[in-house]
């Protein structure tokens, strides 16, 4: 196993420490073959500090270890890439402010890496004024469902819409048809409260009753009496600090009869699954995005991402067991900065000029086959909707850890375009 | 003239330097332009009235949600979006200050403080049409007054420092005439005042009103110029950006607040690259500020070197 990566404040390899130490070594060979020799920049929008900080820190993690890979590999048409990471406090205004900085104050080429979705769509507008390739590792639907722009994409992770319509078949099969939903008053919560209700119904299933708890709500126990008593399955979707008391409220409201439960590991991304008050999920089922535990049947691509960033077989950090990885996310950072280096060799990638093309190459992309450069498994990008579909896992929580107990499609995933970004300029 | 020549001396100066500042100062600089606005419409109510609200994010969001509703789902233009935005704010803060006003102090700044949670909440509630937390694009089609596309680099600069402008010199022009020197009486002795025959809540409701809506067409100008309407301007943290301004720059000078607004933009811009503590190092310079200037900077050269400022 190797050393978890620490990340600096702004990159692996500066520019010029770069070329000094590549042209000391036996890669300096096929660097020097390139036009130019200059790093690619890479503007990556962190969530350093605010709400989304737990996913930065992961998220940067993630990053750094890919640019490595790539960088040990000779780089992208033979220039080294290079990190400027950039702080946007999971704030949406600060959000925009950096995406100008990448632009007009870093030079960067593109810009990458964000994952809460007000960011996003705050930062988007100027990305698609700058003519700037942003790529965001998100899962929201905001991309595909045609609220952004050309230069607004996200290749390298599937969308909540596609995620939550995968789950109703097998909901609707194996753990029943009447549903309970249980969710946050906001826009996170409400894209699973609408995806996931039609989707049950077109599965043969229904949702009896839609329980929208309030962000400010620290206490759960007097919405739990509105669950209908012929209620065969809870889905829940609490996120944030709240959640460990949700849990352990709910526990305390059903005690040993509870029916089946079914999660979005979003709730519990950073958070160790045996953490005190967390006992009741035994049993209860989980969409992991990428199976936080190393499955009996690891694939060798799974093996290799998580040595390479450093989480050992637990989803937690190997020099420290407690800091557990948001292991279903961060995979998409990995896995879209190998589409940067693909879609920039395609299309003969120099500078800021052909920053159209590169976007003409990721929209040309389709197969995206199960690999070192996709280790969560294979994918199918829609260059017409900016986004990528792939297999979901559906895992369950046996004597404290998540074991993998279903593996949805590709084509389970699909839903019909609501836009075609190729209809607009460049 | 000298007070009227600094106003006119800083606006020309705003105008030259967007003809030569690099890409990305002059986009820094609308920013501040808009935001300095918020503060300067905060400014009306604390610096000059002595009234601490701790929610004025709900004004700048009624703005925002004004314009962009209006212009998302009512398809209506540019310019008569940024009116019924301005027409939101300037309403909220008048049943704000109906209600708000019968409290003083801290209760005061309680009231405001819960008036702005129900307008986050209700941003969020309303999720359909205001997409909540996520918030929404205004696209840059519709984001022109005419042929002018208010999304381009130059436009957006002058558009921002038009509404500066504004808001500056009707700030400027209160502090010289009576209403405004009432206004300051409010906040020095309110007993005094009523005494000399003067009607302190009328005085108060005018300030919150005046506050709001100004506070109300930088949200507006936000959405338009930049392109995004979400509920996270709504929230408490933009309740106390304001406040952090106008005490930095000066309460109750004409310039404190863009004084204020720039000097923390450029101070997170700059330390958020050198440390990832840098909230830390922003929170060390603002106690420091408040320990020994505690007038904010431009309030610290009014009592020291220019008393004539107003």
């Amino acid at each position: 196993m190797s050393k978890l990566i620490q990340p600096n404040r702004r990159t692996v390899l500066k520019g010029a420490a770069a070329g000094g130490l590549l042209a000391a070594t036996p890669l300096a060979g096929r660097f020097a073959q390139a036009q130019s020799s200059a790093p690619i920049r890479i503007g990556f929008q962190q969530h350093i500090t605010g709400v989304g900080a737990a996913y930065g820190r992961w998220y940067g993690r993630t990053t750094e270890a890919a640019v490595k890979a790539i960088n040990d590999a000779g780089g992208i048409n033979g220039r080294p890439l290079e990190i400027i990471a950039e702080d946007d406090g999971t704030d949406a205004r600060r959000g925009a402010e950096v995406v100008e900085k990448f632009v007009n104050q870093h030079d960067c080429d593109v810009a990458f890496g964000t994952l809460f979705s007000h960011v996003v769509i705050g930062s988007a507008p100027a990305a698609g004024e700058l003519k700037m390739p942003y790529f965001v590792v998100s899962e929201g639907h905001h991309v595909a469902s045609g609220m952004l722009n050309r230069y607004t994409l996200q290749p390298g992770i599937t969308d909540v819409k596609s995620q939550v319509q995968a789950m109703a078949p097998f909901i609707s099969e194996n753990l029943g048809k009447k549903v309970t939903m249980i969710f946050p008053d906001f826009a996170f919560g409400h894209d699973h409260r609408d995806y996931f209700t039609s989707a049950i119904e077109t599965a043969g299933g229904e949702v009896l009753e839609h329980i929208a708890i309030p962000p400010t709500e620290t206490s759960f126990t007097r919405y739990f009496p509105a669950i209908p008593r012929d209620t065969e399955v809870i889905y829940h979707v609490m996120v944030g600090p709240a959640v460990l008391t949700f849990v352990k409220e709910l526990g305390e409201f059903f005690g040993p009869s509870a029916p089946p439960m079914f999660g979005f590991i979003d709730s519990l991304e950073a958070v160790d699954l045996n953490s005190p008050g967390l006992e009741f999920l035994e049993g209860s089922y989980f969409w992991e995005g990428n199976p936080r535990y190393a499955q009996a049947d690891q694939s060798p691509y799974d093996a290799n991402f998580r040595a390479a960033v450093g989480v050992d077989e637990n989803g937690a950090s190997v020099s420290d067991p407690s800091d557990v990885s948001t292991y279903a996310h961060m995979f998409g950072c990995w896995e879209t900065l190998y589409i940067i280096k693909d879609a920039m060799e395609a299309s003969g990638y120099q500078g800021p000029g052909d920053r159209a093309a590169l976007v003409e190459a990721v929209e040309a992309m389709t197969d995206m086959p199960h690999s070192n450069e996709h280790p969560q498994g294979p994918k199918i990008f829609n260059g017409r909707t900016h986004q990528a579909f792939g297999v979901q896992y559906i895992t369950q929580v046996q004597d404290g850890r998540l074991n993998l107990v279903h593996e949805t499609s590709i084509e389970d995933t699909f839903y019909p375009d609501e836009v075609d970004y190729t209809t607009q300029s460049l | 003239m000298k007070v009227l020549g600094l106003h006119l001396g800083l606006l020309a100066l705003l105008a030259v330097l967007g003809m030569i500042l690099p890409a990305y100062h002059q986009g820094n600089l609308s920013r501040i332009m808009v935001l300095a606005t918020y503060a300067v419409g905060y400014n009306v109510m604390f610096g000059y009235t002595g009234l601490l609200s701790l929610g004025h994010a709900m004004f700048f969001g009624a703005g925002m949600y004004g314009l962009g509703l209006a212009m998302q789902h009512g398809g209506v233009g540019a310019v008569p979006a940024f009116g019924i935005g301005l027409v939101s704010a300037a309403v909220l803060s008048a049943v704000v200050a109906v209600l708000a006003l019968r409290t003083i102090g801290v209760a005061f700044m309680i009231v405001t403080l819960m008036f702005s949670q129900a307008a986050f909440l209700s941003a969020l509630y309303f999720g359909e049409w205001t997409r909540g937390d996520e918030g929404f694009v205004l696209a840059q089609q519709i984001r022109r007054v005419g042929e002018v596309d208010l999304s381009n680099p130059v436009t957006r600069y002058y558009a921002a420092l038009l509404l500066f402008s504004v808001a500056l010199l009707l700030t400027m022009r209160m502090t010289q005439v009576r209403f405004g020197h009432v206004l300051v009486a409010v906040r020095e002795n309110e007993e005094r005042t009523r005494m000399l025959g003067y009607s302190v809540w009328s005085h108060k409701f005018w300030a919150v009103v005046i506050s709001g809506t100004i506070s109300g067409a930088a949200g507006a100008a936000y959405a338009l110029l930049f392109g995004y309407v979400g509920a996270s301007f709504v929230s408490v943290p933009y309740s106390i950006f304001p406040l952090l301004w106008v005490l930095l720059g000066g309460a109750g000078t004409t310039i404190g607040p863009f004084v204020g607004t720039l000097f923390m933009f450029y101070l997170i811009d700059y330390l958020s690259g050198l440390t990832t503590a840098y909230m830390l190092v922003v929170g060390i310079v603002l106690v420091l500020l408040t320990l020994f200037a505690r007038a904010g900077l431009m309030g610290e050269i009014r009592k020291r070197w220019v008393p004539w400022l107003p």
